[in-house]
């Protein structure tokens, strides 16, 4: 088996597991409580925080843990409600995780004014843009570090700074950056920033939301008073240890890994690109996720490749996993001004820790057969080039 | 998500091609998808001898191309004008539900097909 769906997510890692066990069986304890069951979990707590924060340049008690990187989405989202003296408006980008979205989509119900900053061909969200965008009403402003579909990475620093002058308070989405790129909430400079542990080699139903200290953040799920009365609930601590030891695994050696799986993430698109006339490289040449390879085939569409590719033994994706039960093409893909038929043929490889150039090598050679078969098939492809429609 | 009998189809599907000089073509686009589907029919004596498909298109797309010229090969143009999609889902064990409108694609390319041929041959 090949997988090449990373950015969906990701195995867990044994030493990571081995460290979660113990919260399962004989460390069950609340860590709310005061006796030394509760406080072991609570030592499990707190470790796990200091790492989060380690990893991110962060302090421990600006780290609120959650259910999911949407829940952290939905969080930092929803304290523009809380931020509405300030004014009714948000601005966010079109080619947001659904998380952020549709978020933002509750907000408009409730009243807010949402603005969707468009993107460039390479799905780059101009500081320029946002500048102007900018209104004495914008409360919030959210755009994600790096995008789950085509893989580019955003000027974050940069539009946090034209948010901050304005007086709104920035977010940013780095589900997808965080273990894959250098990530430091300083040298960014956000007010919030949302992680999730299953895209780094984590358990999956586990988040976190870094807060900068001295920003007031509202709490969303409501109950109890865990997570200082920022996030209510039993904490998950077994997950939450996961997540401490996956973030500090992932970004211990960052460098190292991320190199080799840039390198096999550019003769992945290289070969394929050469391989198949007509192929394009959806999304940024260099300012692109280590691990992301998104690649539009004319004449075909991309469920059809996913289900041959998965014949073979390789698991691949279109678009965004979320949205395939869906027939719209992919809305980060048609923001960045593709055709139809292009966002339908997009196919997305994503790379990860445990793949090898052999990896490579074999899928760009079981495309050749898949892709030369649905091509004969389709009503848009004619031999010798020419084509209908 | 999609059964055994749909992925057999998509993976070894029956009749994909063109027809040189056919009888009858037909090709229908999905305007939800945007998805695209030809059938070519070959008719002597109102009956069809010969059917082939093209698709762009997802997996059930691609299957109900597939089932739909199977069901319709060697019938009279009468008989395969009562072939119907819920008939093509049936035969294919069923499809997921947001693809059911895929199979409608192969009714529609197939009864505009024999249309075609209707008007060609009543001219
Ligand atoms: C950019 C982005 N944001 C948010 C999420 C949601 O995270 P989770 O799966 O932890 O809810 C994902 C992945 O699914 C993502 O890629
Ligand atoms: S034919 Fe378009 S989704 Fe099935």
């Amino acid at each position: 088996m090949i997988y090449l769906d990373h950015a969906a997510t990701t195995a867990l890692k044994p030493e990571v597991l081995d460290e979660m066990l113990p919260y399962f069986t004989e460390r069950y304890g609340n860590a709310s409580t005061i006796y030394s069951l509760g406080r072991e979990a609570r030592k499990g707590l707190d470790a796990a925080r200091a790492r989060v924060a380690a990893a991110i340049n962060a302090s421990p008690d600006e780290i609120i843990f959650t259910g999911s990187g949407t829940e952290a989405d939905n969080q930092a989202l929803n304290c523009a409600l809380a931020l509405e003296k300030k004014g009714k408006h948000i601005i966010t980008s079109a080619i947001e995780h659904h998380a952020v979205l549709h978020a933002a989509e509750g907000l408009k119900k409730r009243g807010f004014k949402v603005t969707l900053l468009p993107v460039d061909e390479y799905g780059l969200v101009s500081p320029d843009a946002l500048e102007k965008a900018m209104t004495d009403e914008t409360a919030l402003v959210s755009i994600m570090m790096a995008n789950n579909e085509v893989g580019t990475i955003e000027p974050i620093a940069e539009l946090a700074k034209v948010a901050k002058a304005r007086g709104a308070a920035f977010h940013t989405d780095a589900v997808q950056a965080v273990g894959s790129i250098p990530v430091d909430v300083k040298a960014l400079g956000v007010d919030m920033l949302s992680l999730s542990a299953h895209k780094f080699y984590g358990p999956k139903g586990v988040g976190a939301l870094y807060v900068r200290k001295g920003f007031r953040v509202a709490p969303f799920v409501l109950g109890g008073a865990q997570e200082k009365n920022k996030r209510a609930g039993t904490e998950n601590i077994a997950g939450i240890v996961g997540l401490g030891k996956a973030i500090e695994l992932a970004t211990g050696d960052l460098e190292a890994r991320s190199q080799r799986i840039l390198a096999m993430r550019d003769a992945l698109i290289e070969g394929v690109i050469t391989k198949f006339t007509g192929s394009t490289l959806n999304g940024h040449r260099t300012k692109r996720l280590p691990g992301n390879v998104n690649i539009s085939f004319p004449y075909v569409e991309s469920e059809s490749l996913l289900i041959h590719l998965d014949f073979e033994g390789i698991m691949a994706s279109s678009g965004s996993a979320c949205t395939s039960g869906s027939l719209e093409p992919s809305h980060v893909l048609m923001a960045m001004g593709a055709t139809h038929e292009q966002a339908q043929g997009s196919l997305r490889m994503t790379l990860g820790d445990e793949n090898v150039d052999g990896d490579i090598v074999k899928t760009i050679e079981a495309l050749g057969p898949i892709y030369e078969k649905l091509k004969a098939m389709s009503p848009l492809y004619q031999k010798g080039g020419k084509t209908l429609v | 998500m999609y059964n055994d009998t749909v992925l057999e189809h998509f993976r070894n599907p029956r009749n994909a091609g063109d027809i040189d000089n056919p009888s009858g073509v037909g090709e229908v686009g999905n305007a939800a998808c945007g998805d695209i589907m030809r059938i070519a029919i070959e008719v002597e004596d109102d009956r069809i001898v010969d059917v082939k498909f093209k698709t762009f298109g997802c997996g059930a797309a691609i299957a109900s191309s597939s089932m739909a010229t199977e069901m319709v090969k060697g019938k009279t143009i009468d008989e395969a004008l009562q072939i119907t999609n819920k008939q093509v889902v049936e035969a294919l064990g069923g499809l997921p539900k947001p693809k059911i409108h895929c199979s409608v694609l192969a009714e529609e390319a197939l009864h505009l097909a024999i249309k075609d041929y209707k008007e060609k041959h009543s001219a």
